[in-house]
């Protein structure tokens, strides 16, 4: 093997796996630290500074940071990342201090952009610091997307939307509230220098079987979830089946159970392995009485007398991936209402095809994924709108993106030249055996969440389920983080080859040998370096024998105890921060915390 | 002293012995001595091997004088039993167990000043008497508790870390075990655990006295240039004389051995050492050519490690005194004291 380049700094940004995993690639690590620490508003700030939504993400994100958590691999839960975000969010003191200055000269450009969701006030938190002016189209009457409209406020209160909205249309953005943009030719006529569209997927897919349109109580989920967002829907049947089992069936599933669903079924196809919502939410709508049955296919819709009265299903056996099916009976299940949450689509009726914006087959935009930029130069896209439905925190990502991009046209640097991430690397040593973070592992299981008890949630709509932490449960969880941020840090010309290191090491990682290939090394370390998706670091050859030193990375808890038992200090523990570029990369995005 | 006690947590792929315990589980409590200590690599090797002979830890017993490396004890095996003697009077302690229980597994664990210095006399009995045990002498060249004093294993020339020269001869407890009669020898490295784990193993196998002198750098006092017992110097002048491998009883052997004509010794128990890479003509049962090799080697500078001698045949402290075939404590009290009765008649008799 080559000796690991640590320098480049994708190498330690991967072994903070949580922050790896996210889009947008938050620095978890630190923001649970600053916790720890009881510095939340500094905590919210950093988390904001990469997610754009703390608070609201601290209720709804889909967390593809924790099935990566190292800690998952360590002792089988991950780290509530999630849910501390959330703490960070509530606890947060004044913070209007900490945000971007505002420049009162502008810069002379004008964007526009089409939608308030996620994307398009991600995009104007990143342009408006840098003089520009935006102007922003939503065709409802309160900013927020599908975050408002499509995840029930039992989960995520208006309050917090319009909180965490509002911060950055104060930042100056010109929001033209129940104004659709009917023509993106019209918008293109009124002299924009660019347009972002950040419409979401704003269409719930259908289901043409026999009897959908006999009656008026099959349901679109999203828009359904919509209506009640905005009150006009306030009841449903006793009986409801909802088809489909992603995180928008559960979010409808739920919301029946509040407005008077009593027998409340989800229909699934496939078995659960397969299914697309996260455990979670699943967990949570069975708490609540909800039945999940799998296997069934909805067949037709029964109507008597021009009432729906129920549907029929045909009951499935799977193979083994739930590839093939096999029929084995119809099966009657009686209704009052059907809410179909099978999936979204994208839907761009009010892009003319002319433009010079290509559509794929699918009929979405082609878009450069890195850029998000279309065809025509001066639009782009982001979020759901852009490379079809992901979630809130791609959204932002995208939006980031697409900033650097709008900021880069504008300014007439091709938008290929993306801004390059930058690290720091510090020493944390602060004595013999004394490091500046807490370097010890705490055994604590993964905290429990607390929800309001099944009487007091069903008492009205929009009580929060979900208590957030109580101040034990957040010190405990936060000593549940392994600091992969605070990175070993090996000199191998110092290095006298005392075997301290290995010797003291709790999980094995470290092994000094002779060289060899990647694939042959990784099966004669002190432990076999089995899970392929972490690194093994190499280092230069030792002074006094030649080998290597080898490090796999997996489970490397951080502790330290090989930076305390080398007499040399050839390791080091050294706090890793990546520099993620932005838009103009403003100075207030680079410090570690703010001051 | 490090700042946390080591996490429990396991790597996925930690192995699990013959007993079911991990490696981890042969652990004893942190250990104080100064980071990069050569002790605490042979504490990790004390726990590797006792690990894969799945030695079960009450059956242990752990024996040490004082000095840094009679510390060690407290640092493996938490579950084992324990006596850490004055200085330089294990060996009497360690023979004292033996002869009441002979059931333990008897580990020392020594330095060349407990040893060698103020328990010289001491380790020389219990070599004649090829007390059962393991007898490991962290061998540093100095008096490390006590901040760096030359030991009695000190090289003529060896530089203490002021700069001053030690004048008198060194003793090699290898040679002295030989011209004693000892019935295996080894020497190893503290920094080759590939070749010290298996010396370890096949020691606890012997039946009787077996001497393991490591050179164990002192990181404090003793790792400077000019030092013969540092790091690189060691490094620069060990020879692997014999290269080792243990067999533990019960595996078929025969179809392993190679056609390189290596020396197999087949111990009491079963077990078998199998040497390779040995020097042309170097028989590990012949006493004189160990002792002739051994000179040659230290005249040339070489620090010779390895398996060096190994003699299965001599009969070990038990069978010299005929003791009972069990521990003491299973023989019934009537019969470990007869009573005033029969002391009187014994008495009669010398009238
Ligand atoms: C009877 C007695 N004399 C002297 C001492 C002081 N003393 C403590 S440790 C030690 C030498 C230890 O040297 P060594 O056995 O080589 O152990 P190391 O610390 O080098 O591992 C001495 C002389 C003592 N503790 N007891
Ligand atoms: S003084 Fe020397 S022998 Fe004692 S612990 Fe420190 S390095 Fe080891
Ligand atoms: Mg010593």
């Amino acid at each position: 093997m080559k000796p690991t380049d640590v320098q480049d700094p994708n190498y330690y940004h991967k072994v903070v796996d949580c922050q790896w995993g996210c889009p947008a690639h938050t620095n978890v690590p630190e923001y649970i630290r600053l916790i720890a620490q009881g510095r939340y508003t500094e905590s919210y700030m950093l988390n904001r500074k990469s997610n754009v939504f703390p608070a609201i993400l601290g209720r709804t994100c889909d967390r593809p940071c924790e099935p990566v958590c190292r800690r998952a691999r360590v002792d089988t839960s991950p780290v509530a990342i999630c849910r501390l975000k959330r703490v960070a969010a509530d606890l947060k003191g004044e913070y209007g201090h900490l945000l971007p200055p505002i420049p009162a000269r502008k810069n002379g450009k004008h964007i526009a952009c089409v939608g308030a969701g996620p994307a398009s006030l991600a995009v104007a938190n990143d342009l408006m610091p840098l003089g520009y002016r935006i102007t922003m189209f939503e065709k409802s009457a309160k900013p927020g997307g599908l975050m408002r409209s499509n995840i029930p406020a039992f989960r995520l209160p208006g309050s917090i939307i319009d909180e965490e909205c509002g911060v950055i249309i104060d930042m100056g953005v010109d929001v033209r509230y129940n104004t659709p943009v009917p023509s993106l030719r019209g918008l293109l006529q009124e002299g924009y220098d660019a347009v972002f569209v950040g419409t979401g997927a704003p269409r719930g897919k259908n289901l043409e079987i026999p009897g959908r349109y006999d009656t008026d109580r099959i349901h679109i989920g999203i828009d359904w979830l919509e209506s009640v967002a905005f009150g006009h829907i306030d009841s449903i049947g006793e009986r409801v089946l909802i088809i489909g089992v992603g995180n928008t069936a559960m979010d409808c599933c739920r919301t029946s159970r509040r407005l008077g669903g009593k027998d409340i079924k989800v229909m699934a196809r496939r078995p659960r392995d397969f299914f697309k919502a996260s455990p979670w939410e699943l967990e949570d709508a069975e708490e609540e009485g909800v039945d999940i049955l799998i296997n069934f296919a909805p067949k037709r819709f029964v109507l008597e007398n021009g009432r729906l009265v129920g549907m029929d299903f045909e009951r499935l056996s799977w193979d083994v991936q739930a590839k093939k099916s096999q029929t084995l009976e119809t099966v009657f299940f009686p209704c009052d209402d059907v809410i179909l949450a099978i999936g979204q689509e994208n839907a761009f009726p009010w892009i003319e095809r002319d433009l010079g914006i290509e559509f794929d087959k699918w009929d979405m935009p082609v878009l450069d994924p890195t850029t998000l930029q279309s065809s025509l130069p001066n639009v782009f896209f982001g979020g759901d709108a852009a490379l079809g439905p992901k979630n809130i925190i791609w959204a932002v990502e995208q939006a980031h993106q697409a900033a650097i991009s709008i900021h880069n046209f504008c300014e007439g640097i091709p938008v290929t030249d993306r801004p390059p991430n930058g690290m720091n690397l510090i020493s944390q040593k602060m004595g013999i055996s004394e490091w500046s973070y807490h370097n010890d592992f705490n055994p604590a299981p993964r905290q429990k969440m607390k929800h309001v008890d099944l009487v007091e949630r069903f008492r009205e709509l929009n009580v929060e389920v979900e208590l957030g932490f109580s101040p034990e449960q957040t010190a405990r969880e936060v000593q549940r983080c392994l600091n992969c941020d605070i990175e070993t840090e090996f000199t191998p010309k110092r290095c006298i080859e005392c075997d301290a290191c290995i010797d003291i090491c709790p999980t094995q990682c470290l092994t000094i040998t002779a060289n060899g290939d990647e694939a042959e090394l990784r099966t004669r370390l002190s432990a076999p370096a089995l899970n392929l998706e972490q690194a093994i670091y190499a280092s230069a050859p030792l002074p006094q024998t030649g080998r290597i030193m080898v490090k796999d990375e997996d489970v490397c808890v951080h502790c330290g105890l090989c930076a305390e038992r080398c007499p040399t200090a050839a390791w080091d523990m050294q706090k890793f921060e990546i520099l993620i570029s932005l838009a103009g990369t403003q100075e207030w995005n680079t410090a570690l915390v703010p001051a | 002293m490090p700042s946390i006690a080591k996490p429990a947590v396991l790597h996925p792929s930690a192995q699990r012995n013959e007993l079911g315990l991990t490696l981890r589980d042969y652990e004893g409590s942190m250990s104080t001595l100064c980071a990069g200590c050569g002790h605490d690599s042979v504490t990790a090797a004390i726990v590797r091997a006792l690990w894969e002979l799945s030695v079960e830890p009450h059956k242990l017993a752990k024996m040490s004088g004082i000095g840094c490396s009679s510390k060690t004890p407290a640092y493996f095996v938490t579950g084992a039993h324990g006596f850490n003697s004055a200085h330089g009077r294990m060996p009497p302690i360690a023979t004292g167990a033996n002869a009441a229980n002979r059931e333990l597994l008897y580990i020392g664990v020594s330095g060349d000043g407990d040893s060698l210095s103020i328990g010289l006399g001491h380790l020389c009995h219990a070599i004649r008497r090829n007390v059962r045990m393991v007898y490991i002498i962290e061998n540093n060249g100095v008096y490390g508790l006590t901040k760096g004093q030359f030991s009695a294993s000190a090289d003529v020339g060896t530089k203490s870390k002021k700069g001053e020269a030690n004048r008198m001869a060194p003793i090699d407890p290898i040679q002295l075990g030989l011209s004693l009669g000892a019935t295996f020898l080894a020497r190893g490295f503290s920094g080759d655990k590939e070749q010290l784990v298996p010396i370890l193993k096949a020691a606890v196998a012997h039946r009787g006295f077996a001497i393991i002198d490591v050179v164990s750098p002192c990181v404090t006092f003793n790792d400077h240039t000019g030092s013969t017992k540092s790091y690189l110097y060691t490094r620069q002048h060990r020879i692997r004389a014999t290269e080792t491998d243990y067999v533990p009883p019960a595996t078929e052997i025969l179809t392993e051995i190679s056609p390189r004509g290596e020396t197999a010794v087949t111990l009491h128990d079963g077990s078998v050492v199998r040497f390779s890479a040995v020097p042309a003509d170097y028989n590990p049962s012949d006493r004189l050519a160990v002792a002739k090799f051994l000179q040659e080697n230290a005249a040339d500078g070489r620090i010779v490690t390895g398996l060096l001698y190994v003699d299965e045949a001599t009969p070990n402290i038990h069978e010299m005194n005929n003791t009972p075939a069990k521990a003491l404590t299973s023989v019934p009290w009537s019969k470990l004291c007869p009573g005033a009765e029969m002391l009187n008649a014994l008495q009669e008799e010398f009238r």
